[in-house]
């Protein structure tokens, strides 16, 4: 696992931005190089949303990511938009509450989490984006509590930190989904 | 790792700015470098320092000239249509030889354009883009640490020189995060005796002004600031070789060009091209002893550019023409991929009939 | 022999380069004398504007910076703010920097309540290119582009810069005087002197408008341009002091 190319893409408001934050912190604890880079302009203003992030053992050259290893699709346009792009081999992450088509492609690995609905049924409505990632993390065998904690530590301020149990937990749900 | 922290371009320029001793800044609102302002909002006002949100960016750079004309640090920053209205201020500034540091976050333009990122204010801001004749020293960060770095190299050479320096960015470099250690060294401010401090009624009197009336005397400054320029152009060009030793394509990069550059350049070097890349750090003064060198060995120069082609010619005159150079580029807020770098990599490759 | 008028000390001792029967001289003057008076000229720092008075850097022996046109404000603003305990900054405007390709950067500073003094000379022209229309020349005034007179249908009214600073929160003190009579320049230099205390009050923007006189370019004597003051120009901008905040707060 040389370098890791995700690419996170969704509505704004469903913390698009904050699960790519959260994974680059994570792979700065772990010793790793990493980039982070959003989409911006008037898609933050309530259209779609998404980040490109990089964890890799060499320098990160280009920060874009066009050819995910890695995509999240936390909503119907996204996946529609990116699903082609993923590499041969690379992994799908569908929030299938939202999403109610399957990727129509046989040559990468998907995992259909209900992620909106876990969130509601859990009362945490607003950590969908976490339980995904906590299935990410699970499914690439790198659910090191440890630094999960410590970049939870990062990404959430001191005034929230009664936050970090709870997305904790959201991840645990995620990683936890079969 | 455990000193390094994950930061915005955009922010990591405002922090270095602070720890370089940048105790007064002035802004406008223009996506996307607004998180430079918004640091400095936050930041300033616990530290002593000044955030003031300008009325325009005219009188942004005009409160940076009173500032510098002060004696002290001082910033500001915008993005590209932002910076074609402080070209009067920044001109202005040269004139009077003061020393400021002015960021410009580029986007796409002519006009408004759009907010992508894009690397065509190159021409303005390496030929002056204000009135007369003049230069700023313009760096081009390639990465969230170089934001932070030059930041403080810009603020030091402007001193060292009394000339505007100038962080040349982008849109990616702006937003995005990546870590970095703030840990550097900082040299103090000089002494500025030509500062307007007041009097204190025991020297002259001090004029800060860029007026010269009598063509003669106007002359003889113009040919004393290029004595300068030519100081400057001798000690502080700079930019980064990749593989360029025996490589014989090579890339012309800055910014965020070279970044995607760099993945093509190994790419080919995969598939048994020698390709390599020269990234210029500093665009003024324009590093032309490594494209000389280089045009010795290599085959072909590719520029790539977010812009229509601008660095091109400079490639051009660097390499005086020897060999060809042809541009790889994307425009109005387009980022070439590895893949058109490589394409284009591979195409000279086969063009210039190596084996 | 007893000397008993002199130059002020922040004058320097040079020609001027204005006309014969300008008014800057005058108003230079107090401004000097004020400086003087105050003990503040080696902390002073003076910001010339783009106009006749463009050279003014040559004028004052305290410490000035010449301003590109109009931003003489926000040059004033960053001075300022780079030492507000010791610098004492002031602007020395005409119409044309002040109240047209400056306007944004003066209603701004006096919005902030920039705590700056503004000499602002009014003369209804633009001296140094040679005459043309200011925001501030009257209806019917003839100058080099309005030479039929300024129509207000076609490029409207003239600016009254006290009048609409006044309806600002921000600014201090606003007042208008003129230097076309003695009585009048005493009353000149009360208000410039005002100007600076309350800077050194730390009160805040104040702003004094000179209404002042263009012999040469309006193509009159000196005497008869004042005269020309008198009855043209005050009745259009009548004198007086349009705010004094903190002696409205006095009053209440």
């Amino acid at each position: 696992m040389a370098t890791t190319n995700f690419l996170f893409s969704g509505f704004g408001g469903q913390g698009i931005l904050f699960v790519g934050k959260f994974l680059a912190y994570k792979g700065l604890i772990d010793d790793r190089q990493v980039s982070w880079l959003p989409s911006y302009g008037p898609e933050m203003r309530g259209g779609t949303a998404s980040c490109s992030v990089i964890v890799s053992d060499d320098p990160v050259g280009s920060p874009i990511v066009s050819n995910p290893d890695v995509l999240v699709a936390m909503n119907l346009p996204s996946l529609d938009k990116y699903e082609n792009a993923v590499v041969p081999g690379g992994m799908i992450f569908a929030d299938s509450t939202l999403i109610e088509r399957k990727v129509m492609r046989d040559d990468v690995k998907v995992y259909y989490i209900p992620a909106t609905r876990l969130a509601s049924e859990n009362n945490i409505p607003t950590l969908a984006n976490m339980i995904i990632c906590g299935k990410i993390l699970k499914a690439l065998d790198d659910f090191n509590e440890e630094s999960v904690k410590a970049a939870l530590g990062k990404v959430i301020s001191a005034k929230h930190a009664d936050m970090l149990d709870v997305n904790l937990k959201a991840m645990q749900i995620g990683a936890d989904y079969e | 790792m455990a000193d390094k922290v994950l930061m915005k371009g955009n922010e990591a320029i405002a922090e270095a700015a602070i720890r370089a001793g940048c105790l007064h800044y002035f802004g406008y609102p223009i996506t996307p470098q607004t998180e430079v302002a918004a640091y400095m909002a936050k930041k300033m006002p616990k530290i002593g320092g000044v955030f003031l949100q300008a009325e325009s960016e005219i009188a942004a750079i005009n409160m940076v000239y009173g500032v510098a004309s002060a004696g002290k640090r001082v910033m500001t920053s915008s993005s590209s249509p932002g910076i074609s209205l402080k070209g009067e201020g920044i001109s202005y500034m040269a004139g009077a030889d003061l020393p400021a540091l002015v960021v410009n976050v580029q986007r796409g333009g002519p006009g408004l354009g759009g907010i992508q990122p894009s690397q065509s204010d190159y021409f303005q801001s390496t030929r002056g883009g204000g009135h007369g004749d003049y230069h700023m020293i313009v760096l081009a960060p390639a990465s969230v640490q170089e934001m932070a770095e030059l930041t403080v190299k810009g603020f030091e050479l402007a001193d060292k020189y009394r000339m505007t320096a100038m962080i040349l960015a982008d849109g990616t470099m702006g937003q995005m995060m990546e870590p970095v250690s703030l840990d550097f060294d900082v040299t103090p401010p000089p002494e500025k005796p030509w500062a307007t401090t007041g009097t204190k009624m025991q020297r002259e009197h001090n004029i800060v002004n860029s007026l010269s009336l009598v063509p003669e005397e106007l002359e003889q400054l113009n040919f004393k600031r290029y004595e300068k320029y030519a100081e400057v152009i001798k000690n502080e060009t700079r930019y980064e070789e990749y593989m360029v030793d025996d490589a014989e394509i090579v890339i012309a990069a800055f910014g965020i060009a070279a970044r995607v550059s760099k993945n093509a350049v190994n790419e080919a070097r995969a598939q048994g091209i020698k390709a390599g890349l020269i990234r210029p750090i500093t665009l003024w003064p324009f590093p032309t002893a490594p494209f000389k060198k280089a045009a010795e060995h290599a085959k072909q120069f590719i520029s790539v550019e977010l812009s229509m082609g601008q660095m091109i010619e400079d490639v051009k005159l660097a390499t005086e023409c020897k060999v060809p150079v042809t541009l790889c580029n994307r425009a109005g807020g387009m980022i070439p991929s590895p893949e058109l770098v490589l394409e284009a990599i591979k195409k000279a490759h086969k063009n210039g009939g190596v084996d | 022999m007893a000397v008993v008028f002199d130059k002020p000390h922040a004058l320097i001792d040079v020609p001027l380069h204005y006309c014969p029967g300008c008014t800057h001289g005058i108003v230079h003057r107090l401004v000097a004398e004020v400086i003087d008076e105050l003990g503040i000229e080696g902390r002073t720092i003076g910001i010339a504007p783009v106009g006749c008075s463009v050279m003014a850097y040559n004028y004052f022996n305290c410490d000035m910076i010449e301003a590109a046109h109009g931003r003489a404000p926000a040059v004033a603003t960053g001075v300022k703010r780079a030492d507000p305990e010791n610098n004492i900054v002031f602007t020395y405007q005409g119409d044309g920097d002040l109240a047209s390709i400056g306007m944004a950067e003066t209603v701004h500073a006096a919005a902030r309540n920039e705590n700056i003094t503004v000499i602002f000379i009014n003369n209804a022209i633009y001296g140094m290119t040679g005459g043309q229309m200011a925001p501030t020349s009257l209806p019917g005034q003839v100058t080099q582009t309005s030479p039929y007179g300024r129509d207000p249908k076609l490029c409207g009214y003239p600016i009254k810069v006290c009048e609409m600073l006044s309806e600002l929160d921000g600014a201090e003190y606003l007042e208008r005087v003129t230097v076309n009579s003695v009585p009048h320049v005493r009353q000149a230099k009360k208000a410039i002197k005002k100007a600076f205390q309350n800077q050194l009050d730390g009160k805040g923007f104040s702003l004094v408008e000179v209404i002042s006189s263009c012999p040469t370019n309006w193509g009159m004597t000196p005497q008869k341009a004042l005269e020309w003051i008198e009855e043209k120009m005050i009745p259009y901008y009548p004198l007086g002091v349009y705010k004094d905040r903190s002696a409205e707060k006095e009053a209440e």
